[in-house]
């Protein structure tokens, strides 16, 4: 039996307090009643109801969920048409060399390198076209872009383990591609398309520097917000409003796991 | 000319017409990234010898100025600045990388401990921080840090700060909040492999009579490596271009390179210069992830 040394669980304990203890504190002081400082004034929820009022909260929460949901649509058809184009064509290895690491481009770029790239192409393209003035739309660009690797890679995982037999006994059977893929492949592959797709949904959420970067000055998001307020000073609204983002996040987040884990049921019993 | 059929995976076709499908479904997603990553990422190369013209706009006439005021030179002679900033990033992002290390190691092997029915929980509370907005829990340390709360008693206490003041802006606060945001980076892959690690090993060891050191170097390390490998990677990249914890609890004497980039998009309104120092940030971090690998390399050559 693999036992620990009590000072690596002391160390491990302690170090889940740092991660947390931060976290802690914001939730606690979002029911805080003085305003001013750090001192305990009293139990009160005033400050979440004062969110609900602030209209300019609710335009970034209103501009977060646009922006979240247009990404994730888009990047979840081009991402599953791109793994099931990828996996369904005997491609060769040159090609494979080819796009592989194109494909794999947006995963390890770092974001600032990927957001600073994308602010100076969109600022070149509009000198020239008039196009593409930083807002929504290029926010939405800059998530898909990222968003179509994950995707991907959930829906070609997804697709490996379904393999080829079913698409076999299809086409078998006489059916055209189109019929086999209605049918019998997009069926099969839905909990894939879901988990990347909902993998997608929380990287927009959690993203801050892409969306810092390629905002215009009418769309600012929940993370934009918290920024900028911050730099204002702390107060009991913006941890009010943090504490909010946490749960809603962590509750997708446990969506995710659970049709995780329902998918590597569903394989199981296969 | 007639193609003839073959069988792909059941289905009787031309393999013209299986490329020509296959090209249809995946340009869209090729053509999106080259389109609004690749191109981009390479215009970067070319902007950078571009120049600012006086309304913040590019000018495109063909300099290397740019490269110049990167290394310090500029109109009023030359500076250390932007060369201390860079080799502060790369100081900050080495130190924080190491820590993330050395602290993932406790956490991997405790998790891996847990008994089976509450590993998840314990999992989900390695997730949860992972999950959390960077904005939020990098501001979050303000509230800790602050002059009222027990770290800040405790180190006035020792006269290491006066009293009344907060731990931020400091250089510690910076390292504090980069470990946090990171830790998880490499805890979760070390997770992975200390899962899997063979134990008998470790048990031939203490039944040798090696000390915990020398378990660790021949037992634990060469099963656990290609995992912190992975780690450093995942952390490196991120914590090289970090601009939300040094500009929040570093502040300008602290700053990164992250926060000079993020500068010449916003205040300075210099982009040529901005896509230099995001092209010098990129030789960098590529040019240190390469002496990781190299040494990781050389280290397997010793060995075998």
């Amino acid at each position: 039996m693999k036992h620990t040394h009590p000072l690596i669980n002391l160390t491990a304990v302690l170090l889940f307090m740092v991660l947390y203890i931060p976290l802690l504190c914001v939730v606690l002081f979002s029911f805080n009643a003085s305003r001013l400082g750090m001192q305990w004034g009293g139990f009160t929820l005033h400050w979440y109801v004062d969110l609900f009022h602030d209209g300019m909260v609710l335009r970034a929460a209103m501009n977060t969920m646009i922006l979240a949901v247009s990404s994730t649509l888009i990047s979840t058809v081009v991402g599953t048409v791109l793994a099931v184009g990828l996996q369904t064509a005997p491609w060769g290895k040159k090609a494979r060399r080819f796009f592989e690491p194109l494909i794999n481009l947006p995963v390890v770029t770092p974001d600032i390198i990927f957001a600073v790239a994308l602010v100076i192409a969109f600022g070149v393209i509009r000198s020239l076209t008039g196009l593409f003035e930083l807002g929504m739309p290029t926010m939405i660009v800059g998530h898909v872009t990222f968003q179509i690797a994950f995707v991907t890679l959930a829906v070609r995982n997804r697709l490996e383990s379904i393999g080829n037999e079913y698409s076999e006994a299809a086409f078998d059977l006489y059916a055209s591609f189109g019929y086999s893929f209605r049918t019998v492949i997009l069926p099969l592959l839905l909990p894939g398309i879901l988990a990347g797709a909902m993998l997608a949904f929380t990287l927009s959420l959690d993203d801050f520097i892409i969306s810092f970067f390629t905002a215009g000055p009418k769309s600012m998001t929940l993370p934009i917000f918290i920024y900028a307020s911050v730099h204002r000073g702390v107060t009991p609204e913006i941890h009010a409003l943090s504490t909010l983002v946490m749960v809603f996040t962590i509750l997708v987040v446990v969506l995710l796991r659970r049709s995780e884990k329902h998918n590597e049921q569903t394989e199981a019993k296969s | 000319m007639t193609e003839n059929e073959i069988v792909y995976h059941g289905e009787l076709v031309k393999p013209r017409t299986l490329y020509r499908r296959g090209l249809t479904f995946i340009l869209p997603g090729l053509l999106w990234i080259a389109f609004f990553l690749a191109l981009p990422c390479l215009s970067l190369g070319v902007v950078s010898f571009a120049q600012r013209n006086d309304y913040g706009g590019i000018d495109w006439t063909f300099t290397f100025d740019n490269m110049k005021r990167l290394i310090g030179f500029d109109l009023f002679g030359w500076s250390a600045d932007n060369l201390v900033i860079l080799g502060r990033s790369v100081m900050v992002a080495a130190i924080s990388t190491f820590l993330c290390i050395a602290l993932s190691y406790p956490l991997a092997f405790f998790l891996a401990s847990r008994p089976a029915r509450n590993k998840g929980l314990w999992m989900a509370l390695l997730l949860v921080p992972f999950w959390t907005n960077l904005v939020i829990r990098t501001y979050a340390w303000l509230i800790v840090l602050a002059p009222q709360f027990p770290p800040a008693r405790f180190a006035a206490y020792f006269e290491m700060v006066d009293p009344g003041t907060a731990l931020y802006p400091s250089m510690i606060a910076v390292y504090i909040g980069m470990v946090a945001s990171f830790l998880p980076f490499v805890a979760l892959p070390l997770y992975t492999a200390v899962e899997k690690l063979d134990w008998s090993l470790v048990e031939a060891s203490f039944d040798l009579r090696a000390g915990f050191w020398r378990t660790f170097r021949y037992a634990v390390w060469p099963q656990t490596k290609s995992a912190v490998a992975l780690g450093i990677t995942l952390t490196l990249v991120p914590a090289m271009g970090m601009f939300v914890v040094p500009d929040m609890l570093g502040g300008a004497k602290y700053m990164l390179i992250g926060n000079l980039i993020q500068e010449q998009f916003g205040t300075s309104r210099d982009w040529p210069f901005g896509a230099a120092l995001s092209l010098a940030l990129m030789v960098i971090t590529l040019a240190t992830l390469l002496f990781f690998n190299s040494k990781a390399r050389a280290n397997k050559e010793v060995r075998s």
